[in-house]
């Protein structure tokens, strides 16, 4: 077991919740994680900003970090009116943020490493462009696809290079964050699993041995804390900017 | 320092005062200054390079991925319903390598939407 590096991404069913058809849908590890993160994330801002003190806490200086970090973001890429959706952007950022740390811890399961949450969630922010541009801009909204100074007659080619595009994003979307998580813990469980083989095979000087991944498995987990937190921001400022073509498709 | 300044007499007291803070507030803005020259100097490009590289490098190659992915499966679909057998998929494939190239190319900044639509 502990040698297979796969095995950490097995879903676990706990307990049944509902029956629909002949599947039984099943509350799993994954499932729980996720309300561990947002009950934690909820705990976590309602407590911090429970003693609005003008000296914060350090709960509440991590949770204004958190805030003034999401916003700057929005802000930078959408503009000030992206802010109108930040609600929307702070909760994917923080839930995705809690999801990958919550993954780090050992024994536990990383949910954004199945590629079925990644591709939900953004699907989700590919359908509120979608949606929110063509309510607010009309059919204007397809002027995203048809770039002005264009000769007419390579502009189909254009046209249709445009909108594969377009639809490409949620694919790269999903992918990056859930490649980069997969990739990650398997390396870790890889380098992990060395050191078990080297203990087995050689006794007493595999476990010395066993030293030098054990040392690299430090600094990969430096490295996979950095992924993490970087990966939840470069989802975030992905979303500011496909949202920013809802808000001004034209440019 | 300033029970000394103190006992020594009282007009001198408020300019002697006046220019100790002053010195230290030159002090700590110098020391500021340097503090924010330092993080940025040393954390900020170490970071970058390491990462954003790595991150780059991956963001760029999905982006090339997901535009064929995209080609592919739109060209198979089409062919599937309209029964046009390899064109579909063909053509579709050719322009989500376009699409691919195109994402691509925004990612690395080398070519900004603006640029393209204007």
């Amino acid at each position: 077991m502990a040698a297979d590096p796969i095995h950490q991404f097995r879903i676990v069913d706990l307990f049944p919740v509902a029956k629909i058809g002949n599947t039984e849908i099943f509350f799993t590890n994954s499932s729980l994680l996720m309300l561990v993160a947002v009950f934690g994330l909820t705990a976590f801002l309602v407590i911090g900003t429970a003693r609005k003190s003008l000296v914060p806490s350090r709960l509440q200086s991590a949770a204004e970090l958190s805030y003034e970090f999401v916003a700057t973001t929005i802000r930078g890429t959408a503009g000030a009116e992206g802010m109108r959706f930040f609600p929307f952007v702070f909760t994917l950022f923080m839930f995705v943020l809690t999801l990958n740390m919550l993954g780090l811890i050992p024994y536990s399961f990383t949910v954004t490493s199945h590629i079925i949450i990644t591709a939900a969630l953004a699907i989700m922010v590919f359908l509120i462009v979608l949606i929110y541009g063509l309510m607010r801009h009309g059919l204007h909204f397809f002027n995203l696809f048809v770039p002005k100074g264009v000769p007419i007659y390579i502009l189909p080619l254009i046209v249709a290079i445009e909108i594969l595009s377009f639809i490409s994003r949620p694919i790269s979307h999903s992918v990056r964050l859930f490649a980069n998580m997969l990739a990650g813990h398997i390396t870790l469980q890889v380098f992990a699993g060395f050191i078990i083989l080297l203990g087995a095979g050689l006794g007493a000087v595999g476990w010395i041995g066993g030293i030098l991944p054990f040392a690299m498995i430090v600094i990969l987990f430096a490295l996979e804390t950095l992924v993490a937190f970087l990966q939840a921001y470069v989802f975030a400022i992905l979303t500011c900017i496909y949202l920013n073509d809802a808000i001004h498709p034209g440019h | 320092m300033a029970d000394g300044t103190r006992g020594k007499g009282r007009r001198k007291e408020p300019s002697d005062e006046e220019a100790a803070l002053s010195a230290r507030l030159q002090r700590l803005g110098e020391r500021l200054n340097t503090a924010g020259r330092h993080s940025e100097n040393d954390s900020g490009p170490r970071q970058t390079v390491d990462t954003s590289a790595y991150a780059r490098g991956f963001r760029l190659s999905t982006e090339l991925v997901a535009g064929v992915l995209v080609g592919a499966g739109l060209g198979w679909l089409i062919d599937r319903w309209l029964g046009t057998s390899p064109w579909g998929l063909i053509v579709f494939l050719m322009l989500g390598f376009a699409a691919g190239v195109l994402n691509v190319m925004r990612a690395a900044g080398v070519v900004s939407d603006r640029q393209l639509n204007d």
